[in-house]
């Protein structure tokens, strides 16, 4: 199984990094952005073969470690191989 | 009786932890240990320091995997114990990220390292850190950091600010809170806080760095001084 998780700067926390290309974007003459945010992309491959419970394990990996709630927010998806 | 002792906490990738010693040695003249981070009690210890530099390569978030490391559950046993913790920098993130204070640490605001004096302005010094300074005393210290823009939400900062837990604030050199001195974009301004029982004390500017006039300042040398005396 392999897990995808996407991590993102919560909403209404400043993303300083998203902020700065934004402003690259816009002066390259990409009008129609709104808004941008960036994040993390963390893979993680688990030797286990039940879907439901590599769901349950990533969900902990998520709160122990991978992402502080406080201004972080995540989701993530299983798939096979 | 032998007298007080420190402990200096070394995680790899932690650079700060031979300034801090000379500063407790030199300034304090008290015995000081550096303290591996696989170390499991530190009961015999009245001042611990988690000091600067970039414990586990600030990977994942500054402070986020020194946080598991097996000295961390000792440290949180003697602070809750009333013992006196100093975390300086990388220590401020490691203390946020193992929740020993609120809050959390961003990148700062104008997305680079910086390395470079500031002036604080204490705000409190009825506590162990600060009291040989003045309240409002405005101090220059360096900071060294990439991620010291301290944010938590409005709900705590109100509880922060109402126990008076907010203990160093980055000011200009006359002592005035603005958005240009204030070099990363922390909310309030807040460059150094403590926990309710005001044992615990974490701040991005490094004292140990302004201990000695060949340092260049020695403003934070009664922080140190400080010290010394609440443990007499």
């Amino acid at each position: 199984m392999l897990a995808k998780i996407f991590i993102k700067p919560k909403k209404g926390i400043l993303d300083p990094q998203g902020k700065a290309v934004f402003g690259a974007l816009s002066r390259l003459g990409f009008s129609q952005i709104g808004d941008v945010r960036i994040g993390k992309y963390i893979e993680i491959r688990l030797n286990v073969n039940d879907k439901s419970s590599a769901h349950a394990d990533v969900q902990k990996m998520c709160d122990t470690l991978l992402v502080n709630k406080l201004i972080e927010d995540f989701t993530f998806e299983i798939v096979e191989g | 009786m032998p007298g007080p002792k420190a402990g200096v906490i070394v995680f790899p990738g932690t650079n700060c932890d031979s300034d801090t010693y000379h500063a407790i040695k030199q300034v304090m003249g008290i015995d000081v240990d550096y303290i591996w981070y696989e170390k499991k009690t530190l009961k015999q210890y009245q001042l611990i320091v988690v000091p600067g530099g970039f414990s586990y390569g600030d990977y994942l978030r500054a402070g986020a995997l020194a946080r598991f490391s097996p000295v961390m559950d000792a440290l949180r046993a003697y602070s809750e114990n009333n013992g006196l913790v100093l975390g300086i920098c990388n220590g401020f993130q490691i203390l946020l990220e193992a929740s020993m204070l609120p809050g959390s640490m961003q990148k700062n605001k104008t997305l680079k390292f910086i390395c470079r004096d500031v002036h604080v302005r204490v705000e409190r010094n009825n506590m162990p850190f600060t009291m040989l300074y003045k309240k409002g005393d405005v101090l220059r210290i360096p900071i060294a950091h990439a991620e010291g823009n301290y944010y938590a939400p409005e709900q705590t900062l109100k509880t922060l600010e109402g126990n008076d837990q907010v203990v160093f604030r980055y000011v200009d050199e006359k002592g005035r809170v603005s958005e240009d001195a204030n070099p990363n974009g922390s909310v309030y301004g807040i460059a150094g806080l403590c926990n309710a029982g005001g044992n615990i004390l974490a701040m991005m500017p490094h004292p140990e760095r302004a201990s000695d006039k060949l340092l260049g300042s020695e403003d934070g040398r009664k922080l140190f001084l400080s010290i010394k005396k609440a443990l007499k």
